[in-house]
């Protein structure tokens, strides 16, 4: 487990938020991540973010379900037990086809929940730190990476200056971890309290 | 240089335009020659079956442009304003091509020859039961009159949406009431428009242009898998023009997006025309009546099994592969071979719809069809460009326009 300095700006505008990100990028610091109560269309390219792969995986989870459904009916019908269904030849695929579809649906659909799950860290019983949990109300939250070299102070009067309402330093626990919420969230704060 | 707003047609644009056009006169000057003149009825069908396959192709292709600017009216979508021009523009061929068409048609019923559409031979309506059963529905008179007023109302609905749309060009509209009464006027116009296309394409129409040359046949699929597949020609005709228009500097608010989402469509309804195909299809199979098989017999097994699966794998396996990434629908190079590709697969597709029944034993000449094909695009980018060019290509005083500007995928 990973706690991290953070240095942390609330927004309460969209609209400053946006150009905010890009003089944070130009400024050189590195952003870890930017929480938002609502979608907001191009702002993963601001923040530099590359393509999500989720899409192929997607297409890979298709092909074995096509690949599963063809193999198997295949090997079904026409090896293991023959059946004659009103003169057709043993290999129907266009019977097929429809079980076929079904299952490529299936296996992408599935296979795609499971893997956009894993890839933001979602399932029961996991738990992850909240910078701020307005951020699913109505608060815009950029959180900055410190390392060795950055200074917090001139980080946190940079995001002031850029339209921040309110500006902190945390530290926080950036993986996933399981258990219970309030037991674990004490750890952390007694974390805090030692770094200090 | 520097972006404009009103397109002006380029010499060359119209050169090649006209060149296409010598080449689909020429064309059907050889296929008059070559057997639209014989006295063999079978020969003259199969010069007339040539201008019917390409003149209804074309026709319904073109209008797609306006069942798109409807669809999107209706949805109240703002996405397509950046470049709706383009498909008004398009649709600005319908009444052209539809004359052309129109004209073909009722030549063919009324001509005499009865090799295409037997059922207008009455001494063998009368003794065939099937046809005599149908009779209702398949007789010259409904035909003509069906035919006349298709078009008509297609060129008329498709006149009143462009006329609303230039309306706004010369005075803005100043108060959020006027606006919303534009676009509820808009609405209601593409309602009735939506309601004509469905009426025609989407169920009868080509049940009486096309499927009546199987006159014992039928499949009431048809109509459905015929709009898919002229849909999807039209959504590729819009992006071929929307990629040139980019490449000579205009449209500058559309990009990378707007492509993105045309290429979508090409996508989604390559694979909905697909899964039409092959509901027509499988069904036939599974029930294996001789009546209904025989439809596929020529096509799937015959003669004309080369270009049945050609096309298939042109509409189906090659768009799926090719448009399924992000940067395939966002490249211009990848966009313009797919809409190229699969405008030439839907040509052949209709090319499969129409032959095997007029030209049963042997494949005829495809050359001299896709000569006539190629006149007929010239037709159209003449048409078109010459509508292009007549109103500013940012329909900018419209209420939806702002959406489409910032338009995110």
């Amino acid at each position: 487990m990973a706690v991290k300095k953070f240095v942390v700006g609330n927004f309460d505008d969209e609209a400053v938020l946006f150009p905010a990100v890009k003089k944070v990028r130009r400024a050189g610091y590195k952003i870890h991540d930017v929480f938002t109560p609502f979608p907001i269309h191009g702002l993963d390219k601001v923040m530099g973010l590359r393509d999500t792969s989720l899409h192929t995986a997607g297409f890979i989870y298709g092909i074995t379900g096509t690949a599963t459904a063809v193999g198997f009916i295949t090997w079904a019908l026409t090896v293991d037990w023959q059946i004659n269904f009103g003169g057709k030849p043993f290999f129907a695929l266009p019977a097929w086809i429809p079980v076929t579809f079904e299952l490529t649906v299936l296996f992408a659909a599935v296979g795609m929940v499971l893997t956009f799950c894993y890839l933001c860290q979602l399932a029961p019983f996991v738990k992850k730190d909240h910078f701020n949990p307005r951020s699913t109300d109505d608060i815009f939250v950029m959180a900055l990476e410190c390392t060795d070299k950055t200074n917090e102070a001139e980080a946190m009067s940079f995001l002031e200056t850029i339209g921040a309402k309110e500006v902190k330093v945390e530290y926080k626990e950036t993986e996933w971890w399981l258990g219970r919420y309030d037991k674990d969230r004490m750890r952390f704060q007694k974390k805090e309290q030692d770094n200090h | 240089m520097s972006i404009r707003e009103n397109f002006v047609v380029p010499k060359r644009y119209n050169t090649i335009a006209f060149a296409l056009m010598a080449i689909g006169i020429l064309a059907i000057i050889g296929l008059y020659v070559t057997s639209g003149s014989k006295s063999d009825p079978k020969e003259q069908a199969r010069f007339w079956a040539s201008l019917l396959q390409n003149s209804v192709f074309f026709l319904l292709v073109v209008n797609a442009s306006m069942f798109f600017i409807c669809a999107t009216t209706l949805a109240w979508g703002g996405w397509q304003m950046a470049f709706r021009r383009v498909p008004e523009a398009i649709s600005a061929v319908v009444p052209v091509i539809g004359v052309i068409c129109g004209a073909i048609l009722l030549a063919i019923v009324f001509g005499g020859n009865h090799t295409i559409y037997h059922w207008t031979d009455t001494h063998h309506v009368a003794e065939d039961a099937i046809l005599n059963h149908k009779k209702g529905f398949l007789n010259k008179g409904f035909f003509a009159v069906a035919t006349v007023l298709t078009i008509v109302l297609w060129s008329v609905l498709g006149w009143k949406m462009r006329q609303l749309s230039r309306s706004l060009d010369s005075k803005p509209l100043a108060t959020v009431e006027a606006r919303k009464k534009y676009i509820w006027n808009n609405t209601v116009w593409a309602a009735l428009f939506i309601i004509v296309f469905s009426l025609t394409v989407m169920s009868s129409i080509p049940w009486l242009w096309l499927m009546s040359i199987d006159a014992h046949w039928y499949s009431t699929m048809y109509s459905w898998y015929t709009f898919a597949s002229t849909f999807v020609s039209g959504m590729a005709l819009i992006a071929l023009f929307v990629v040139f228009l980019k490449n000579n500097n205009y449209l500058e608010y559309t990009n990378n997006e707007h492509l993105h989402d045309i290429g979508k469509f090409m996508f989604a309804f390559s694979v909905f025309w697909t899964y039409l195909w092959f509901s027509q299809f499988m069904l036939i199979w599974y029930a294996n009546i001789p009546e209904e098989t025989i439809y596929f017999q020529p096509r799937a097994h015959g003669i004309y099994k080369g270009i049945f699966w050609l096309m298939f794998i042109i509409n189906f396996i090659a768009p799926l592969l090719l448009l399924m990434t992000r940067d395939a629908k966002r490249n211009y190079g990848t966009i313009t071979f797919m809409s190229l590709l699969i405008i030439f697969g839907h040509w052949l597709d209709f090319y499969q719809m129409v032959f095997p029944a007029v030209s049963p034993n042997k494949v005829p000449m495809i050359l001299y069809d896709f000569g006539v094909a190629l006149g007929f695009v010239g037709l159209i980018m003449f048409v078109t460009g010459r509508a292009l060019s007549k109103a500013p290509l940012l329909a900018k005083n419209h209420p939806f326009v702002k959406e489409s500007l910032i338009h995110h995928t």
